[in-house]
């Protein structure tokens, strides 16, 4: 019997010729990201010795800028870390400041068959890369960097086969909207994801979905590599790295199909996103406080391009903040470039500086008692982006630009120049 | 074997509502008082050490926040939930509470009734109805990190990390 992607990388990296669902892997960790939350005075331990500092990438994204004292000591205590132990792989508060998620993205730090951990449960995002990402616990994360090696209870795979092309106004988000909609989570479950339509997902699609893996409650979300992916890690991956194709006879708990072509723009209502997705139409009219683009999964380039489209010569409604923040300053610099961020500007929105701000109710845009926010965010649940009175609906970022622009949540075809 | 009084929690219990965002960075001691503040106020004050937590479906489920430490913390003897989420198992095996995978278990039990929890026999049972289920044995290298108090100790013991020197607050 054969083996899924997961159970490949798994078994390869725990020295073992074959890993099945049941079995406790140990593994050797290739590359690990330390946020700058992991040097809070609260929680941080002195580490002696590293397993090895090549393998490590320190990210601030968190508490970026400092919003505070405690935060400004974390930073300061992470420097001194990262000059310690000659760690090369910093990305500080500056040009090439960034979600960790996005910075590993864009820097190669994700590679396939990798074995990839971090102490934010939404690094499943490099699944995309087709790797093993999965968010550990930061003690998990101690142990990690100075041993190198780490555990994972291998569970079953559930397989997505990938058919057909988005509709024009419908994003990789609405996909994430109809599986836990449909199939509710995937607890202790892996996630794979290939199919004949995969070519049709851009990177950045991968990227929103692999992310969203979270809250599918999935262990390791993974995508299959393809032409495309080999094009993104071109120039990008500095070491070289082998692709893992699951086997033939590889056995899955259960295997559907997506067609991308019968997607809709879809809304999660707040508080929870399993089983909890309707029709933007079902929702319509919702007055909204808050407007919210960004995120690991959602401040990508072309989440700011598809805002861009939406908002393009219209204004912000009166009473609603739009927050627009770039998944990382280089993804900044190209939508200025590309036009993007002063559109949004222009319409009204504000954009902040790359950081995961608003999306963990952190700072640049926390919610207040009995606020309703859109957001196109990782997580809708209570008290998560503030309050926990307010109400948080999770959408497209096309759908959250609509919303900003009316409102109230609204179909973001009516701004695009489709039928509702 | 355990004995207490059970508290009932059903489905997808998040760690938001254990560790909320405005104690993320907080102390300890602030985390421990704010558990389960947004679906339950109050509950910190009621619940009594040596008390047991039955959970539904994917206890645990969402951030890698130490949820597992504060009910570690608030004195809870173990967690049992028909199941657990794998980040919040992770941390339990890390932070040292016992929280064990028991299908079934949410349905058997009404909140206030007494559980005996056996980890030799991995049975659990409700005094009150006398019903006895089965849990799902937890691997013994994962078991002896929880009982012994979690991750830290080890790493230290290997001089790996520096004993833990008084806490900021
Ligand atoms: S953007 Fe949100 S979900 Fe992503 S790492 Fe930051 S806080 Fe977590």
């Amino acid at each position: 019997m054969g083996m899924t992607i997961i159970e490949k990388i798994l078994a390869r990296a725990s020295g073992q010729a074959k890993v099945s669902p049941g079995d406790l892997a140990v593994v050797e960790v290739d590359s690990v990201l330390m946020l700058d939350t992991n040097f809070l005075a609260v929680q941080r331990r002195e580490v002696l010795k590293l397993h090895d500092p090549d393998k490590i990438a320190v990210i601030y994204d968190h508490l970026v800028p400092p919003p505070d004292r405690a935060a400004a000591d974390a930073h300061a205590n992470g420097r001194e870390f990262v000059k310690k132990f000659g760690i090369k792989r910093f990305h500080d508060v500056g040009p090439d400041q960034g979600i960790s998620h996005v910075i590993a993205a864009e820097n190669g730090y994700a590679l396939p068959s990798m074995v990839l951990v971090c102490s934010d449960s939404h690094t499943c995002a490099g699944g995309a890369f087709n790797c093993a990402a999965r968010g550990i616990g930061f003690p998990d994360l101690m142990y990690v960097i100075t041993t190198g090696k780490t555990w994972f209870q291998v569970g079953g795979t559930v397989r997505y086969d990938i058919t057909g092309k988005l509709p024009h106004g419908v994003a990789a988000k609405d996909v994430f909207l109809h599986l836990a909609g449909t199939y509710g989570n995937h607890a202790n479950q892996n996630v794979e994801i290939g199919g004949p339509g995969l070519a049709n997902l851009t990177i950045n699609a991968r990227r929103t979905l692999a992310a969203m893996g979270a809250e599918l409650s999935a262990d390791f979300i993974t995508f299959e590599h393809d032409a495309v992916l080999e094009d993104y890690l071109k120039g990008r991956a500095k070491q070289p790295f082998t692709p893992v194709a699951p086997d033939q006879d590889a056995v899955y708990v259960t295997r559907r199909t997506v067609d991308l072509s019968a997607m809709k723009p879809l809304v999660a209502l707040p508080d929870s996103v399993i089983s909890n997705s309707a029709p933007v139409g079902d929702v319509a009219g919702t007055a909204i406080h808050q407007a919210f683009i960004g995120s690991c999964a959602n401040g990508t380039l072309e989440d700011l391009e598809a805002a861009a489209a939406v908002v393009n010569g219209r204004k912000v409604a009166a009473g609603v903040r739009l927050l627009v923040t770039p998944g990382s300053q280089a993804i900044y610099r190209a939508a200025l470039k590309a036009g993007y961020i002063e559109k949004l500007m222009d319409a009204g929105a504000v954009v902040t500086p790359a950081t995961c701000g608003a999306c963990f109710g952190g700072h640049m845009g926390v919610l207040g008692p009995n606020e309703t926010c859109i957001t196109s965010s990782t997580r809708n649940f209570k008290g998560r982006m503030g309050d926990a009175s307010a109400k948080i609906y999770m959408a497209s970022s096309a759908t959250v630009a609509a919303s900003a622009i009316a409102g109230t949540i609204v179909h973001p075809g009516e701004f695009l120049g489709d039928a509702p | 074997m355990i004995a207490g009084r059970t508290w009932s929690f059903g489905d997808n219990i998040n760690t938001d509502l254990m560790v909320p965002g405005q104690v993320l960075y907080a102390s300890e001691e602030e985390q421990k008082r704010a558990v389960f503040f947004a679906n339950r106020p109050g509950w910190v004050d009621e619940v009594k050490t040596g008390d047991i937590i039955i959970g539904g479906h994917n206890f645990g489920m969402g951030s890698s926040r130490p949820a597992a430490r504060s009910l570690r913390n608030l004195g809870i003897a173990c967690l049992v939930a028909d199941t657990i989420n794998s980040l919040f198992f992770r941390n339990a095996v890390n932070f040292g509470f016992l929280s064990i995978s028991c299908p079934g278990v949410h349905a058997a039990f009404t909140e206030g009734q007494e559980a005996e929890v056996c980890i030799e026999t991995w049975t659990v049972k409700n005094r009150a109805t006398g019903q006895v289920l089965k849990a799902d044995p937890i691997p013994p290298t994962l078991l002896t990190l929880m009982l012994e108090g979690g991750i830290y100790p080890s790493l230290e013991r290997a001089g790996l990390l520096a004993p833990k020197v008084a806490k900021a607050k």
